[in-house]
């Protein structure tokens, strides 16, 4: 309770807060919705807001609030898809770099280091060509989780071999404890608030590249996330045609979440490393 | 000596390295997906409407299949690969046939590097200088102020970033254009007027990528320097009765710096692919550009042709950048 308490002193964990409640509502609301996503001219078309139709319709004849419900959680699924497999390569890269040493430890940093220094954007779009046809939530979301992870196994890495520098290290191995054990249980408990705020940021980085890959048409356009809508919009010329509530709406949605989810992390961040706390709780 | 042999020669290996791992990444790609290149070709023209006899369609095959590169064995293959790549053949264009990818990559290459380049020394020494500033003066008014605006800026993708101040610039408020890298018709000359044309242009892609780059030089930076300002030599500076411009500019700013040179070098990459995504929000007639149309017309060999040479080219900027690291750090000049 104290932590949550010192968490909302903080007023981008209050945005962030509020913002996700929001966003998390409309993921959740989707599975109410009235409409099948996927049935064009459910609704008349190209309606402006109204009472009956919240944030109008599109020119696909889609009731644009319940299409953003799915886009959301959609957009949610991949980036997290996304973010977990991610997440347990850059744990297993950095560990046994980290504990191993040597030449596995030059092999998986040589890699790691070329994926941070390569264009990856460019070989995306190449692999998202290729498997166009089969795309859909999971093989997109893998895919990003394949080129995401570099930097955060770096990081794991130096928190290892700092670890490995203890002196509990040493009682642990003299006392007979295997190297898995010692370095899930002894080790893990160390790397896992990074862990958590890199998710974040991963997720985040992972939303981006769907709307970047969605807005090149690469991605399933049938599939609603935030980033086919918005590839919808702009190929009926929405914003020439002065729809404005159709292109704003997933606009906006993305904008509050990069900002959400960002503020989310640093906070956190911030509150886990005590020096920052001290000064900003003042205590 | 010892320069030569503990920084320069590591660190060509490591770049010739990477170079070799990310063109085997692009080589693998078409063979290791589901996809078969020449069929989904063929598929696209016969989606075209146009219909082929059984026996122009066979030759159509092999043509396509040599062009691929896609004949012998993988063996094979790689290494006619490589032999094509270091004769810089990177072959022709499928839909602005028979132009030659090197063709149109030189046509487009000028507008990405004066964009790119303009902004990332625009954004990075003014993100330094600023962020540095406002590190060392983090208590006032105007450093807290910038750190918010930074804080809403630095988590927004290139796409989404663009494609808000398309909005608002060449929509809500009409003060810029919408799309293009020079007026229709107009005639690429050195007068006033054109080059008055080209940079109202370009103002809005350099305005996206400056105003990006600069909140993530910015923020990284105030971070560097509130640290730095913790240590002793500062302390002693002041207590020494160093006026305070010469120890922001002269010690902090300075010691800061070498962490961001390296910052430089390992965002290259990202800071490219960005340029490119900003190109196609605004309709800048760059590589970004090529690139949509060739992604849009499903033109394998560009898009080859366009990751290769970025992977040679960014390379090549990191390495630079990454020697001339000593320049500004001399403990590693004298070791």
């Amino acid at each position: 309770m104290k932590t949550l308490r010192d968490l909302f002193r903080d007023y981008r964990f209050c945005f962030s807060f509020g913002v996700l409640v929001i966003i998390l509502t409309l993921a959740f609301l989707s599975f109410f919705s009235p409409y099948d996503p996927t049935l064009w001219n459910a609704v008349p078309r190209d309606m402006k807001p109204s009472v009956e139709h919240w944030l109008g319709t599109d020119s696909n004849g889609q009731d644009i609030f319940w299409v953003a419900t799915f886009a959301v959680r959609n957009s949610l699924i991949i980036s997290l898809i996304a973010a977990l497999i991610s997440r347990v390569i850059a744990i297993l890269v950095g560990m046994v770099a980290g504990y191993k040493g040597g030449s596995t430890d030059r092999v998986l940093m040589f890699i790691s280091d070329s994926l941070l220094v390569i264009p990856l954007f460019l070989i995306m779009v190449m692999l998202a060509m290729m498997v166009r046809e089969y795309m859909n939530l999971v093989v997109l979301g893998v895919m990003l989780a394949v080129f995401g992870w570099a930097w955060d196994a770096r990081t794991i890495r130096s928190i290892i071999l700092s670890l490995r520098e203890r002196e509990f290290t040493q009682t642990a191995v003299l006392s007979g404890t295997g190297t898995v054990k010692l370095v899930w249980n002894e080790y893990m408990p160390f790397a896992t608030p990074f862990v958590f705020s890199t998710l974040i940021n991963n997720m985040s980085w992972a939303i981006g590249l769907e709307i970047t890959l969605a807005f090149l048409g690469l991605v399933d356009l049938n599939i609603p996330t935030l980033g086919t809508m918005l590839n919808w919009a702009i190929t009926y010329q929405a914003i020439l045609l002065g729809r404005w509530w159709w292109v704003l709406t997933p606009v906006i949605l993305a904008l509050l979440l990069f900002i959400a989810l960002y503020w989310l992390s640093v906070s956190i961040s911030e509150y886990l490393d005590p020096r920052t706390r001290i000064q900003r709780v003042g205590a | 000596m010892n320069f030569v042999k503990q920084y320069l020669i590591p660190r060509l290996i490591q770049y010739v390295l990477v170079i070799w791992l990310g063109i085997t990444v692009v080589f693998l790609i078409p063979r290791i997906t589901p996809n078969d290149p020449v069929m989904s070709m063929i598929g696209m023209m016969r989606a075209r409407g146009s219909t082929l006899e059984p026996g122009a369609m066979d030759g159509i095959i092999r043509d396509l299949t040599e062009m691929y590169g896609l004949e012998g064995s993988w063996l094979d293959q790689y290494w006619a690969f490589w032999g094509r790549l270091f004769r810089g053949d990177f072959g022709v264009s499928f839909f602005q046939f028979p132009t030659s990818v090197n063709q149109l990559i030189a046509t487009a290459l000028p507008w990405t590097l004066g964009l790119l380049l303009t902004t990332l020394l625009i954004s990075w020494i003014s993100g330094n200088i600023i962020g540095g500033l406002a590190g060392y003066y983090s208590r006032k008014g105007w450093s807290r102020t910038l750190d918010v605006f930074a804080m809403v800026i630095r988590p927004l993708p290139y796409y989404i970033f663009a494609f808000t101040l398309l909005l608002l610039f060449a929509w809500v408020v009409r003060w810029f254009p919408i799309t293009g890298g020079a007026s229709m018709g107009a005639i690429p000359t050195f007068t006033w007027a054109y080059i008055k044309d080209v940079l109202w242009h370009a103002a809005l892609p350099a305005l996206s990528l400056t105003i990006l780059g600069w909140a993530v030089n910015f923020q990284i930076m105030k971070l560097i320097v509130q640290n730095v300002n913790a240590e002793s030599f500062v302390q002693y500076a002041k207590m020494g009765g160093v006026t305070e411009d010469r120890i922001v500019g002269k010690y902090v700013i300075r010691n800061a710096m070498l962490p961001q040179i390296t910052g430089l070098a390992l965002s290259l990459g990202q800071i490219f692919s960005g340029a490119l995504i900003t190109e196609i929000v605004f309709g800048y007639p760059g590589l970004g550009m090529l690139l949509y149309n060739s992604i849009v017309r499903a033109d394998y060999n560009m898009i080859m042709g366009i990751t290769l040479l970025s992977i040679v080219g960014i390379s090549t900027a990191i390495l630079i950048v990454d020697l001339t690291y000593p320049l500004f750090d001399p403990r590693v000049r004298y070791t």
